[in-house]
């Protein structure tokens, strides 16, 4: 359980200002095993909110419980509320496919399709309807240089996206969940595959995205969660131990197991 | 030498033996046919062999033109990939992704026997089911390219969808997670995502499936007709290389027997092809 004062200070925090996701005790089983615990937290818009903790935290699967992609996981039962803009994701009438185009996901692997680089771009347009030539061309270049990767690939646009170096690819992905023009962009340990040039690349793309976008960062590396993010939440064991401003959690955590983590102490 | 290094020659020589004896058998075929066939086709001409639709070793003088066989061998191998591909696709799909557990359970054992089932009960299930639905609906005798495309559909069906089948559970899982993470439908992700990513694995199953049709015989005999007539439509009865050969290969003799086994060679190549065909898109499957 998180303490009450802790949890006191997340609602004074989501009032201040219309979160873009409103958690609230949010419980996920995988059959009898609960892998969330009472989960609350608030998402600001045009923030980053990173997302850290040891292996089998819980983070990921927190992370999959806001575009309700942890809908394909066989066994896999939600309660509580989440609220994007409001709307309860959870609800009957919401369209799961229109939830994800405005909740991008990009994963801890690279995961381009099999084919060409303008191909994996156009998919989420086409997907959605857009059949033009030449309104998918201009979502094609506008996403890739909204993933500042434009300059290098534009001369590869026809080339198997499978040729491209990991973060590369990475950042591709990223243009590809950008253009099927999302509001929040969820990255699932985004670097953790990658070399320390191509992740900083992807960290300054965070950094520069998330004027537009609202942007939820798992990671593994601390330090990257302390370089970009506004945010943090702790999570140990499927709870969310400590949420706050990144710069308390790191410089001041609340709690000691918090600190115990961040210090190295375990974990 | 110690015992263990022994036995490992010995084993070698057992490999190296029974992969020889296997080349063997090819190289022997291969000698064979092309031995008997090309003086007859040398008499033949070629030209007149593959072209010319005129099939009668009886007439004075004889003539020996296999056109009309290879005419019919293509109609019945295309009618039976328009049936069969679609459904087989399909099936494949839906095993793959669709099918809940339990009914899985049964149907790719139910594939399974399909594939098992003897060609000449195909046949048999061809002349009793299919011929008379046939003839009754479309008219004609109900031995016809329609008839042969129907069953031979069936027939390549467990081979398309084994195939294609395991190309869609090959696929990692992210192609699938990627797709519905953009906001597709499960349908969506499955036909325009994984089957283009499995698409090597899915020609090959299309290419298997045209090889087992070429080559078929027994069932083909039965329910295709057997004219030597080029077929004015899809109700009409063709024969196809292989129905020809069987037919006759019993009591031919001299030159007649050499055209037959020339039409094996012609058979023989397009099998040949076949094969390239797929090394090919295995070749360009890996190299993605």
């Amino acid at each position: 359980m998180i303490r009450p004062e802790l949890r006191q200070n997340v609602y004074i925090r989501g009032d201040a200002a219309t979160p873009k996701f409103r958690v609230r005790e949010l419980d996920l089983f995988y059959g009898t095993f609960q892998a969330l615990k009472s989960v609350d937290m608030d998402i600001e818009a045009n923030e980053i909110t990173a997302l850290i903790g040891p292996s089998g935290c819980g983070k990921s699967t927190f992370l999959k419980t806001l575009d309700r992609m942890n809908d394909i996981i066989p066994g896999c039962r939600i309660s509580g509320k989440v609220e994007l803009d409001g709307a309860d994701i959870y609800a009957g009438g919401m369209d799961v496919n229109l939830l994800r185009k405005r909740v991008g996901m990009v994963f801890q692997k690279p995961n381009p399709f099999p084919a060409s680089v303008y191909d994996n771009i156009a998919y989420g347009p086409k997907t959605h309807g857009v059949r033009k030539k030449s309104e998918l061309d201009d979502i094609v270049e506008s996403s890739l240089r909204r993933a500042a990767i434009w300059d290098e690939l534009k001369d590869r646009l026809k080339k198997s996206a499978l040729g491209l170096s990991g973060g590369q690819q990475q950042r591709l992905c990223i243009a590809r969940a950008l253009a099927v023009k999302p509001d929040v962009l969820l990255m699932d340990e985004p670097t953790s595959a990658l070399d320390p040039i191509s992740t900083g690349k992807i960290e300054e793309l965070a950094q520069e995205l998330k004027k537009d976008y609202t942007i939820v960062i798992v990671t593994h590396n601390m330090q990257q969660a302390a370089r970009i993010s506004d945010k943090t939440g702790f999570f140990l064991l499927g709870e969310l131990i400590e949420f706050g401003g990144t710069d308390e959690v790191f410089d001041a955590p609340r709690e000691k197991r918090t600190e115990d983590y961040i210090t190295g102490r375990f974990g | 030498m110690t015992f263990s290094a022994f036995k490992e020659t010995a084993m070698k020589v057992v490999f190296a033996v029974t992969a020889a004896v296997f080349i063997l058998c090819v190289i022997v075929i291969c000698v064979f046919i092309f031995a008997r066939s090309v003086p007859a086709i040398g008499e033949i001409g070629l030209f007149e062999f593959l072209f010319s639709t005129e099939w009668a070793p009886n007439n004075t003088p004889a003539s020996y033109g296999i056109g009309t066989m290879i005419v019919g061998t293509c109609f019945v191998t295309a009618g039976a990939l328009v049936i069969g591909v679609p459904i087989g696709l399909l099936m494949a799909a839906f095993m793959a992704r669709y099918c809940p557990k339990p009914l899985y359970k049964v149907m790719k054992p139910m594939t399974n026997i399909l594939a098992g089932i003897p060609s000449i009960v195909y046949g048999y299930f061809g002349m009793m089911v299919i011929a008379p639905l046939i003839r009754d609906n479309f008219g004609g005798t109900g031995y016809s390219i329609l008839t042969a495309s129907i069953v031979l559909g069936i027939m390549i069906l467990p081979t398309v969808i084994g195939v294609s089948e395991s190309a869609l559970r090959a696929l990692p899982n992210t192609y699938y997670e990627g797709a519905l993470a953009l906001g597709a439908t499960h349908e969506h992700a499955v036909f325009m995502t994984e089957f283009p990513a499995a698409r090597s694995g899915i020609l090959t199953s299309v290419v298997l499936g045209l090889g087992r049709v070429v080559g078929e015989t027994m069932a083909v005999v039965m329910i295709v007709g057997n004219s030597t007539a080029l077929p004015d439509s899809l109700l009409d009865g063709v024969r196809t290389m292989t129905s020809h050969i069987v037919l006759e290969l019993g009591y031919a003799t001299d030159l007649h027997r050499g055209a037959l086994i020339a039409t094996a060679a012609v058979l023989f190549v397009f099998i040949l092809f076949i094969n390239l065909l797929i090394v090919a898109i295995r070749r360009k499957g890996r190299a993605k």
